[in-house]
């Protein structure tokens, strides 16, 4: 078990870097929500089911789809154009 | 000058959550923690000791983070509120299986919610995950009919009624135990891992799953309907 502990956080930590180098702002918070569900299996490892439950619906659910719809309403530019 | 100082920061900065943070099980835990691992049980008749120790030993602390919740929901609605003279860009209707889908899940899923916050004193979860629960089923029906508009006013109202109540309950705990929120005598504790059990635990953890699920329902539907400023009819550049 200590085995999928240690595969989980190297793909969380190997996710969010390049959750920060995505050009797409879509694909980047898809991927901070695909952490927040890692987290919520690691709590639950933990024996914390309560915290689990609220990483899953709150952080890994309703604040992807929150950043999903702000891109939407605002504009899904892909960054470092302007600089080149 | 900036490129030399963030790296010796972070690098400071996790050299002393390295040595503070033990990564590992405690091997005791607070003379506190202890108190309510042993009399948890007996003081509230919950079998969640978590909801014990959030809704009775820690109530106030949890009507400040209701609180809290609500003041952010208000002030994001109010930026996003719709303003006069703007009209909604005609939102492209979802497709058949979304919109399907979407109203065969939304029943289910609402029930769901509604389960986790009333077994808050017998199972892992409560309020605000129930809520989360209720308030992702009200995204579904309006990812499933994209003009639909909620009733802002049964949630406003189902909203502030749950968090006077819940000011209410911890008054007569005032009045009758004389602690706020106090869970002592006021409704009989029941048996153990009973749905009518924990005296006041459940009601209040229904009242905070239905004000955060109203809460972040209406949070979401602002965000979905409010006006795009490009549309805007008739208006001058301001």
């Amino acid at each position: 078990m200590i085995f999928v502990d240690a595969l989980v956080c190297a793909a969380m930590i190997a996710t969010a870097i390049s959750a920060v180098f995505q050009r797409s702002l879509i694909s980047a918070v898809i991927m901070v929500g695909f952490i927040s569900l890692m987290v919520s299996y690691l709590f639950l490892r933990m024996d914390a089911p309560d915290v689990a439950m609220t990483e899953a619906a709150i952080a890994a659910g309703l604040t992807t789809v929150i950043f999903l719809i702000a891109i939407r309403r605002t504009e899904d530019k892909e960054i470092g154009d302007e600089e080149k | 000058m900036r490129q030399i100082l963030t790296p010796i920061v972070l690098v400071l900065l996790g050299a002393i959550l390295w040595q503070a943070i033990p990564f590992s099980a405690p091997a005791d835990i607070s003379e506190i923690g202890r108190r309510f691992v042993e009399f948890g049980v007996a003081d509230n008749r919950a079998a969640n000791i978590v909801t014990s120790v959030i809704v009775n030993y820690r109530g106030l602390d949890t009507l400040g983070e209701v609180s809290v919740l609500f003041l952010s929901v208000t002030g994001a609605v109010f930026v996003l509120r719709r303003r006069e003279g703007l009209t909604l860009a005609k939102p492209t209707p979802s497709s058949e299986l979304v919109a399907t889908g979407a109203r065969l899940l939304f029943g289910p899923i609402l029930l769901f919610g509604a389960y986790i916050f009333a077994h808050g004193h017998l199972t892992p979860g409560g309020g605000f995950q129930g809520g989360a629960i209720v308030a992702s089923s009200v995204l579904l029906l309006l990812l499933a009919d994209r003009d639909r508009a909620l009733a802002h006013n049964a949630l406003g109202w189902i909203e502030s009624m749950s968090g006077f109540l819940y000011v209410v309950v911890g008054m007569v705990g005032i009045a009758i135990a004389g602690s706020f929120l106090s869970n002592k005598g006021i409704l009989p504790l029941g048996l153990w891992n009973d749905l009518f059990s924990a005296g006041l635990i459940p009601i209040i953890y229904v009242l905070v799953g239905l004000k955060v699920g109203s809460e972040l329902a209406s949070l979401i539907d602002a965000m979905m309907h409010s006006g795009e400023p490009e549309t805007e009819v008739g208006g001058t550049q301001a």
